[in-house]
This record gives structure tokens, sequence and C-alpha cells, in this order.
């Protein structure tokens, strides 16, 4: 989908709040709210990509105005009460106020598991070409690089493809690639001398 | 140890979210006596960036090592004992004088946790997500990183499964010293390549 956790080149943010020591939590909460997110995810069977999803469909002002273990902490709430784990009314009665959840999946279940791909399509050095699409659902393809040019630089190896595993029982494994972009390609603004380097499975490609 | 947490009132509203949701999953036997403690310790003390720093330092005094971990960065960072979770698949990237690496994740907080622990809060946060793809040269330079314009600037979005560590260049006039000399000079942010040594 495209949500608010797809950053990548957003303009507007103003400079990085750079420490160079802090804690690992900062308060207990974040730590709990960290396992928490494992318990859920582990009873209710969730991949990576339904875990990570649950995070891209928090609101989008809840989201760039709360903290990573908030997000972690929706994330938790919202499996659980869609795995019927608990429901929404007691989150809200125990939490004495508002408990924000994420909002509903937008794309269908997969439940048909096709074949896993494992000969890679494309070798070190091909162009290939990002699909310029919009899935509703979860996926690991960065809204900046779609439609845009780059160059294969590293094979590795089949992975399970998030896009299908995030919304059902189904999965398929394919090749996954590090595929080098010039700056200037991808942005009009784009700096001299800077390539970026984004990891892809190899149905977000096409030759180029 | 609950019953003296069950004593301190929670103030915040998240606090009393996570509160509201601990209790409930307790409740339904999903909370196992001891596991928040046990995942919280284990990620404040036995994971952190002094991983990569002996990564780092083995790797500028042994340059068969360091081949094989710029090979292989799994099987490499495997030698030292690290690996795990979200380590199943590294990649070494070596900064020279003529490139400069620098890793981010656009999408949400990947990070090469067995060998630089959980990640910094401005690492997880919109402004460095958002503007390390599309003007890296002006973060690194706010961020106290100036590079020569000569220098290349790849910066590496971690948006799939593999995991990145940077290979800083070992600072001038460290010739004479040790191992684990060297390692403590191996700081974070250099590893994620918003810094030089």
């Amino acid at each position: 989908m495209d949500g608010i956790h797809d950053l990548g080149g957003m303009q507007g943010f103003g400079p990085v709040a750079h420490s160079t020591g802090e804690p690992v939590f900062h308060e207990r909460w974040e730590a709990e709210a960290r396992a928490l997110l494992e318990l859920v995810a582990s009873a209710v069977g969730a991949t990576g990509g339904e875990f990570r999803h649950a995070i891209e469909r928090m609101e989008p002002g809840h989201y760039l105005t709360s903290g990573y273990y908030e997000h972690w902490l929706t994330a938790a709430a919202t499996l659980a009460v869609e795995h019927g784990l608990v429901t929404r009314n007691e989150l809200s009665s125990l939490a004495g106020g508002p408990f924000p959840l994420s909002g509903p999946v937008l794309a269908a279940s997969v439940t048909e598991s096709a074949p896993d791909r494992t000969e890679p399509a494309y070798a070190v050095g091909d162009r290939v070409r990002v699909r310029d699409w919009h899935p509703p659902g979860h996926t690991r393809c960065p809204r900046y690089v779609r439609g845009h040019v780059g160059v294969v630089v590293r094979l590795d190896g089949a992975y399970s493809v998030p896009d299908i595993e995030a919304h059902g029982p189904a999965r398929r494994r394919e090749p996954t690639y590090s595929v080098r972009f010039d700056a200037v390609e991808l942005w009009q603004d784009g700096q001299d001398g800077v390539t970026v380097h984004v990891d892809l499975w190899e149905s977000y490609l096409e030759p180029a | 140890m609950s019953d003296a947490h069950h004593h301190t009132a929670p103030v915040s509203p998240v606090e009393r979210r996570v509160e509201a949701l601990k209790d409930l999953l307790t409740e339904r036997g999903l909370v196992p006596e001891g596991y928040i403690e046990e995942v919280t310790r284990r990620y404040e003390s036995e994971i952190g960036p002094l991983n990569g720093a002996k990564v780092v330092a083995r790797a500028w005094i042994d340059p068969a090592y360091r081949q094989r971990l710029l090979q292989d960065g799994t099987a490499g960072i495997g030698e030292l004992g690290f690996g795990g979770a979200e380590g199943h698949h590294l990649v070494v990237v070596e900064n020279t004088d003529a490139v400069h690496n620098v890793i981010v994740c656009t999408l949400c907080s990947c990070y090469p946790w067995p060998v630089l622990g959980l990640p910094p809060s401005w690492y997880k946060d919109p402004p460095y997500r958002a503007r390390m793809v599309r003007e890296p040269r002006v973060v690194l330079s706010e961020m106290g990183c100036d590079l020569p314009a000569s220098t290349e600037v790849r910066v590496w979005d971690s948006s799939a499964e593999v995991r990145y560590l940077v290979l800083p260049q070992r600072p001038a006039g460290t010739d004479g010293l040790s191992e684990a000399e060297l390692a403590a000079l191996v700081t974070r942010d250099s590893m994620i390549g918003v810094a030089t040594l």
C-alpha cells in the first residue's frame, strides 16, 4: 500500500535528531511493547510481512507523531484484535481511553501457493526497470524506485515474497537482487556521485 | 516482580495501553513468566556495536579475514561467533578513499542486530529514512560527516533480507595498536556510515 511508512525521498523533514549514545530502551514500556509484539506474532503465527504490514496500516498522522515502539504496540494490539486474542473494547476500557489501532487490510487474502522460482532471471550487470504499480497490500518495493531503471549489482538468493506471505497462508520464494540506481536517475535534484542500492524481489522487476 | 510492577501506576496514555494489552495477554496465558525481563536483558546486554567493532578491528589487522568478510559477510561475521536474528544474510561494504557507504531502511528500520544491536532512535525516525536516499551528502554533512565532493557516496536501502555493515577506513597513526585497542576506536556511527574515524 502507498502508506506513510514508505518514506524514501519525502521532503519537508528537518534535521536528523542525532545522538551518539542513548539507552537501548528509554523507558520500560518500550521493552514491554517490543516483547508483546513478539508474543502476539508468535501466538497468531504472523510472518514478517504480516507484522510489518500491521505497522504500515497505521493512520499516517499517528505514525508520524509516535515513536518506533508505539508503532510496535499498535501493531501488537491490531494483530491481537484481528486474530481474536482480545477485543477492541477490552483494550480501550482497560486503557481507560482510546486505543488507536491500525486501519483494515485493503488487499485480498492470498491462499493459492504458486511454485517457487529459484532460478534467477537476471544477472549482475543487467539493466532492469522497477514495475510502476501500486499494490494495495504489503510490499517491500519502495515507491521512490518504481518506474526507474537500475543495474543489478548482486544476487542474494531466493526468499519468500513478502507481498504474498503478508496476506494469507500462501508462500512463494523468488530470487532477490541488489539494484543500483544513479541518484540523478531517481531525483531531478539528485546529487552527483551518489548511487542508491535497493534490494528487490524478482517480480518487482522487468527487463529494461 | 509483577507485584512491585502493579504498585507503580502507569502515567502516560501509551503506558496505560501497554499495560492494558499486557494484562489481557497475561490473563489469556500468552505471557510466559519472566519472558519480558529475559528479552529485555538480552537486547540490552548481549548484542550491541561492540560486536561489530570486533569484526572491523579483525578486518583491519588480518587481510585474509578482510577478504573473506567482504566476500561473504555472514560467514565472516560468523567466524567471530556473531549471527542470529536480523543477521542471517549480512553484507559488508567497505569504505575507501574513493567510496563512502551508508546504510538506511526507508520502509521500516532494518538493521544488522547481531553486530550493531538495536538501532538508535534517529535511524528509525522519518527524517533519516526520508532524506538519506535523496540528499545523502547534505544529511551526512549535517551529521558531522564531511566528505570530499570527489568521494562517491553509495547508499544501501535494506529493503529485502540482507542487512548491511559498513567497514570504515582504519584511522591513520594506529599502526602500533592491538586488536582490542583498535576495536575501542570503532564507533557505531562509523559502521552505519554516518561518520568516519
